[in-house]
């Protein structure tokens, strides 16, 4: 029995029965696929769902697919989906009320009892994870995320390769996994053969172990493991300073950069979308054609739309500029003081999947240096 | 502020005025040259819109409301004045004349000062009327924050 | 961090957190032309929480939606809970338009109560502006019911206009006590208002209370709150002993939805009620 700690190796070949293994102890796999021209998560049956002897090429503004020359399954970085569809979906059903002569009755919807294992989670999106569990938690832990997380299995891979729009090590979110899996996966190509080193993070990872075959991992594959980590952070595409990022971007409410950011930000909430932390919603009562029962439903939101801070009298932030504030501060300063940790985690989504490709690395930097003293503060008379 | 002025006190009263108090003496003496004691029974105006601003009051009892007239709201009350206020600074500058309807609400007790009188005495003693000025500013610039707030129709929205 | 499936223990049994709790209107009163006073007692089930003065419920018309609404009684539990609606919207045109007898839902009770210990033995300013005296009547109540321990209470409140007043005859009835000052001022007013007309600001002139000994509580538009504020400051009460409800668009009312942010703090959750010492800074920035 592999217990926690277990070091393994996982032959090319005996990757389908890893999938088997986790089909078998009762979980469907959702893993990387590719999809309208992007590598996306959803349902895995067989291995040939993945994306073998692929690779992205990511920009500001920009993602393409190309082919490998090699059979790599996980060759690849981060698309535009993230886990936090699976655990706190786009939409979701809170509730169903039914009229009952002159009142009603609440029916709370009832949970998802599946369990699922997501395959390929990366180092950003397992540090993802940890920071939408403290946003859901609380006085009022959300029973639907947690549900959701409690029947979670989460196979980490460590990424082989950084992306143009990576800055994981400037978040101290990867890109090697340290926790939060029950296996993590380590893909080996070259010398020594195509395959996996395997490393058991709980009891029902090793359970899975067990249903595959293994071999203890050889003195090699463990060094091999850490040069691929070392590599992939040695060529992070960007880096963010953060350096009392917490006090700057308060600080700093009237830089000139917000209003310059704001002539290209499109107010399109892609980011907001494509960000694997990024919680706002909003609920909207769907009656029945009979207006006999109506559904409760929680559907994601973004800081960028217009009605976001709607009060009667008008939105609070109706310019562009106080809108990209509010979430450039939210992410990467005032989420400190809510949850005790950054909204950021590196993974460059929002970069990619910006559509006139603003880069919040340069967006810091910009407000990182001092406004030109010769600009008064807007908002002066 | 409640107590009854008698007319041979007019002097010495406008000096006890929150508005004047702490004035320079030659001021306030220059003032009360013509500052005569007026009352107004309830509804009664103390001065009308188009009319010349030929005088300025130092409140000492009563309301006073400050109106407008619009024909589909009929008549309007835009501020009230009370004890220790002043009423009106059109009498300062041309063309001299009052910009709105001042009315009694309740029994109403003021000096009025003689608008000729203060204008002299501000070009005769210009460093005192200055600091009487320092004292007007404030009273107008209050009347355009309240202006302002109606005009944002805070409470409405 | 642990992931496994038994890492994490699901919910159970707690009541779901967006689940309204049916209560049935045992009244509604008109108190202007757009607002109205409705009076909710459970209907058959178990109540909700007993709230304190400030707090408030998010409130819940079937088929429609719900709206945050402050709780603007202080009955104590289990009295029947009282909101004070203005319809400006679909959910509020939907509680403004109740009949006694409908039910409605309500989960609560959120946020922040209004503090009254640091007033204890000390002079109490109530300062509200318009649909801002809402929260503000439970903690007068509450002011009232425990008279000794506090020193001089004054209220000041500002309406749009002589028929936007609420409250109508408790208004009256504080006006005649002799352990409370009240004044009243309106934006403006018609012949029949004998009143005050100015702003809340001009009240201040007139408060008869030791201000370094003073704690104030605002409720009002967001403006009249920072004006009043500054003012108040500049009159000598400290910045720590002035306390203010804000308001901004909520969804949830669990600090789950994002959208009450303001600066670091949920509205919901940290708030409705702050210190003006934690807001000045933030208040005095656009479109936070």
């Amino acid at each position: 029995m592999a217990s926690v700690g277990d070091r393994r190796r996982i032959d090319r070949g005996s990757f389908p029965a890893l999938l088997a293994a986790l089909r078998s102890e009762g979980y469907r796999v959702l893993g990387p696929t590719l999809r309208d021209a992007a590598i996306v998560y959803d349902e895995i049956t067989t291995e040939a769902d993945l994306p073998i002897g692929w690779t992205d090429r990511q920009g500001p503004g920009t993602y393409r697919l190309e082919r490998r020359n090699d059979g790599a399954l996980f060759g690849y970085t981060v698309g535009p989906s993230s886990w936090k569809r699976q655990l706190f979906p786009a939409r979701e059903r809170l509730w169903t009320a039914r009229r009952t002569g002159e009142g009603f009755e609440v029916a709370p919807e009832p949970p998802d009892e599946r369990p699922v294992a997501i395959l390929g989670a990366r180092a950003c999106e397992i540090a993802a994870i940890a920071v939408t569990d403290r946003v859901f938690d609380g006085a009022h832990r959300d029973p639907g995320y947690y549900a959701r997380r409690g029947r979670l299995f989460v196979v980490a891979v460590q990424c082989g390769q950084a992306g143009a729009t990576c800055f994981c090590t400037s978040m101290n979110t990867g890109p090697g996994v340290t926790g939060g899996f029950d296996l993590s996966l380590t893909e080996i190509l070259g010398p020594g053969g195509h395959r996996f080193l395997a490393v058991v993070g709980s009891e029902a990872g090793g359970r899975v172990l067990d249903r595959v075959p293994t071999v203890p991992a050889g003195d090699e594959d463990g060094p091999a493991a850490e040069a691929i980590v070392a590599r992939t952070a040695a060529s992070m595409g960007r880096s963010m300073d953060t350096t009392g990022i917490r006090e700057l971007l308060p600080s700093r409410p009237e830089h000139p950069r917000w209003e310059v950011v704001a002539r290209r930000c499109l107010a399109c909430t892609n980011c907001t979308m494509v960000c694997p932390t990024c919680f706002c919603s909003t609920t909207e009562e769907v009656p029945s054609l009979d207006a006999e029962q109506v559904e409760r439903w929680r559907r994601w939101d973004s800081c960028f739309n217009s009605q976001f801070s709607q009060l009667h009298g008008g939105s609070v932030r109706q310019s562009t500029q106080s809108r990209y504030r509010q979430w450039l501060t939210h992410k990467l300063s005032t989420w400190h003081d809510q949850f005790g940790t950054s909204g950021c985690v590196g993974c460059g989504r929002c970069i990619t999947w910006c559509p006139v490709g603003i880069d919040l690395t340069e967006e810091v930097a910009a407000i990182r240096t001092p406004a030109p003293t010769a600009t008064a503060p807007r908002g002066t008379p | 502020m409640t107590e009854p002025l008698h007319r041979h006190e007019s002097a010495l009263r406008i000096a006890d005025h929150p508005f004047l108090r702490g004035l320079d003496p030659s001021l306030i003496e220059s003032l009360s040259e013509q500052a005569v004691e007026r009352d107004f029974d309830p509804g009664e105006f103390l001065l009308r819109d188009g009319e010349t601003a030929d005088g300025c009051y130092l409140v000492f009892h009563g309301k006073i409301a400050l109106e407008v007239s619009a024909p589909d709201r009929g008549r309007l009350t835009i501020q009230t004045v009370g004890p220790g206020e002043i009423l009106g600074w059109s009498w300062l500058t041309p063309p001299y004349r009052w910009q709105v309807d001042a009315r009694a609400l309740k029994h109403v007790r003021v000096v009025r000062l003689d608008a000729g009188v203060l204008r002299r005495t501000f070009t005769e003693l210009p460093e005192a009327g200055y600091q009487f000025l320092l004292r007007l500013l404030p009273v107008v610039a209050h009347r355009l924050e309240n202006t302002r707030i109606q005009l944002l129709d805070v409470h409405g929205v | 961090m642990g992931s496994s499936p038994a890492a994490v223990a699901p919910v159970g049994g707690a009541r779901h957190p967006y689940a309204p709790t049916p209560y049935r209107v045992l009244s509604r009163v008109s108190e202007t032309a757009d607002t109205v006073t409705i009076t909710l007692a459970p209907a058959g089930g178990a109540p909700i929480d007993a709230h304190r003065p400030g707090q408030f419920n998010m409130v819940y018309a079937f088929g429609v939606g719900e709206v945050a609404v402050s709780i603007s009684d202080g009955g104590r539990f289990p009295a029947p809970l009282v909101h004070t609606v203005r319809s400006v919207g679909k959910v509020t045109h939907a509680l403004a338009g109740v009949v006694p007898g409908q039910v409605l839902g309500v989960r609560g009770p959120y946020g922040r109560p209004w503090p009254t210990e640091p007033a204890e033995g000390r002079d109490v300013l109530v300062v509200g502006g318009g649909l801002g005296l809402a929260p503000l009547r439970p903690l007068l109540q509450e002011l009232l019911a425990h008279r000794e321990r506090f020193g001089r209470v004054e209220v000041i409140y500002g309406a749009r206009s002589p028929k936007d007043l609420l409250y109508y005859p408790e208004i009256q009835s504080w006006r005649q006590r002799t352990d409370l000052r009240m004044q009243v001022t309106v934006d403006a007013a018609g012949r029949d208002w004998y009143g005050d007309v100015g702003l809340v600001t001009a009240r201040l002139a007139d408060v008869r209370l030791d201000m370094a000994r003073t704690v104030a509580y605002l409720c009002g538009p967001e403006i009249m709150m920072r004006t009043t504020a500054r003012d108040l400051v500049d009159r000598g009460i400290p910045e720590e002993a002035i306390w203010l409800s804000l308001e901004r668009n909520m969804k949830c009312a669990i600090a789950q939805c994002g959208h009450c942010q303001f600066g670091p703090v949920f509205v919901c959750r940290d708030g409705p009620v702050f210190a003006y010492r934690d807001l000045r800074r933030l208040l005095a920035v656009r479109e936070v």
